[in-house]
Order: structure tokens, then sequence, then C-alpha cells
């Protein structure tokens, strides 16, 4: 067994691991930190098979942006943990039924359907000097341009939703109103007023 | 060595997974997100193993958009969620059982 392959198997261990801790976990900032495992985990996985781009984003905006997002509302929400834990075992026999069932027939097709020769050939190796970077960024910006472009737009209305859902007006609320005091001149504010001089007594 | 069939075994389970996740945790909405971004991930596994398999680097290109829209809904669907919670002080999926706003 070459280095790479024990490299492949540790990080799928941890990697499942990680994912049964999310699915079982009692406490979901516990399920969070397990998610961020399994997220690095693929990372890892990801880098292995040569694919480094995709694996830095991943660190970089899954484990970095995405997952900070989650522990920030967990921590928020602060979630009747006991309230959570009661419900687990109902549903239990009959979905880990379920996924066991899937998961055999899944893993037994990959391994029939596939032709057998090429059941343990490995991906071919980059050529030396190539970039998975500029490979990609030399697709993505030239073939891609438009769903790059659209994916842009997806991610502005992801900002625009994701405020305008959460942004509340409080009844009797003292602010200023800005674009009154701007707006303002000196005639709405002072009155000049015309009048004889009076005589004095 | 590892390769291909390696790669979607890995991903198969890891989807597989997640469907376990989404039966177990009924009630609480905030896991179910979590295993969806799980089963997301699986997905894009398959994506880079094949896309190495193949030796075509748009299958990694693709994961790059998927990895876009996942992230936006996440964050849309954080938001959702805070809004209810907001309002019904719970986010348990069983007690939202009204349409009525």
């Amino acid at each position: 067994m070459t280095f790479q392959a024990i490299l492949f198997y540790l990080f799928s261990v941890v990697l499942i691991g990680a994912a049964v801790g999310v699915v079982f976990a009692r406490n979901p900032v516990h399920a969070v930190m397990f998610l961020v495992l399994a997220f690095f985990q693929s990372a890892m996985l990801w880098i292995l098979a040569q694919a480094e781009f995709l694996g830095i984003v991943l660190v970089l905006v899954y484990v970095g942006a995405v997952m900070v997002l989650f522990l920030f509302v967990v921590m928020m929400l602060d979630v009747n943990v006991e309230a959570v834990k009661r419900s687990l075992t109902r549903y239990a026999p009959l979905g880990i039924a379920v996924a066991a069932v899937m998961a055999l027939e899944l893993v037994q097709l990959i391994w029939a359907r596939g032709s057998v020769k090429d059941a343990g050939v490995a991906f071919a190796p980059y050529p030396e000097g190539y970039s998975n970077t500029r490979a990609l960024g030399s697709v993505l910006y030239t073939q891609h341009v438009y769903a790059f472009e659209v994916a842009a737009v997806i991610l502005l209305l992801a900002i625009v939703a994701a405020i305008t859902l959460t942004m509340r007006k409080r009844p009797g609320l003292k602010v200023q109103n800005i674009a009154r005091q701007v707006a303002v001149r000196a005639k709405d504010r002072i009155r000049v007023v015309k009048m004889d001089s009076e005589k004095k007594r | 060595m590892i390769g291909l069939h390696h790669y979607l075994t890995l991903s198969a389970i890891l989807f597989v997974l997640s469907i376990a996740g989404i039966f177990l945790n009924r009630r609480n909405l905030i896991l179910l997100l979590m295993c969806i971004e799980l089963m997301l991930l699986a997905v894009n596994f398959n994506f880079v193993a094949f896309s190495r398999h193949l030796g075509d680097d748009t299958g990694q290109v693709f994961v790059f958009f998927i990895l876009t829209v996942a992230a936006a809904e996440a964050a849309i669907g954080l938001a959702i969620l805070v809004v209810l919670f907001r309002n019904r002080r719970s986010i348990n999926v069983q007690e939202l059982n009204s349409m009525k706003g």
C-alpha cells in the first residue's frame, strides 16, 4: 500500500467519523464542529486528488465563512438541547435501515458496474508544471464566463435576501431622519420678519 | 491504487449518512440544514472524482458553482431560521403546522 493510499484511508475514516458525528450529535454546537472537521477532511482529500484550488476554496469559503455563520446562528438561537434529545429514537430504526440499504446498493453498483480494469487505476497525474488554479481560471473566465456572472448575481441576491429577511423595524425607536436633515434649507428654519422700528417709550 | 471507485464509494457513504441524518433529526431545523450541506459535499466529491478520472476540468468548475449556490442557500436558510425563531421562539419542525403568517 502506497503512502497516498494510507493517507486516503486515514482522511476517509476521519471524514466518515465526522459525518456520523454531525448526524448523531446531541448538541448543535458539536454538530457544527463535526461539520467543520468533515469539510476540512474533504479539502484534504481533494488536494490529495490534485484538485488543489477547490480544496483551498473549501477551507477558505466553507470553513471560514459558511461554518462560522452556522456557528453564529446556533449560538444566537439558544436552542433547547433537552427537547431535541428526546425525539431522536422514534425514527432511528427506519432511518438507519433505509440508509443501510441505500449504501449497500450504491457501493455494490459502483464496484459491479464500473469496468473491472478501471477499478484499481489511479487518476492520471498531471504533467510537470501544471497549475490547477491556472487551468480552472482559464476555463472559468472564457467558456463559463456567463455562468460566473450569474453566480455573482446569485451571491448578490443572497446578500439582499438575508438582509431584507432579518432586518426589523422596531416601533417607537428614536432615530434621526438623515434625508430630511440634509434636505433642510435655511428658510425652513428661520423666518425673516419685516416690520417698522418702534419708538422708545 | 486509489482511483475513481474509491472516491465514488466514499461519496456514496457520505450521501447516505446525510440522508440518515435527515431521517433522524426530524425535529431540529438547523441540523437538517447541516445534513443538506453534507449532501452537497458528497455530490461535489463525485464531480471532483469524475473530473480527475476523465481529465476534464469542467467538472471542477461545476463544483465551484455548486459551492457558490450552496453558500447562498445557507445564508438565506439561516436568515429564514432566524426570523422563524424570532416569531415562534422555536425551530422545532413539528411545531410548524400552520401556514398562516
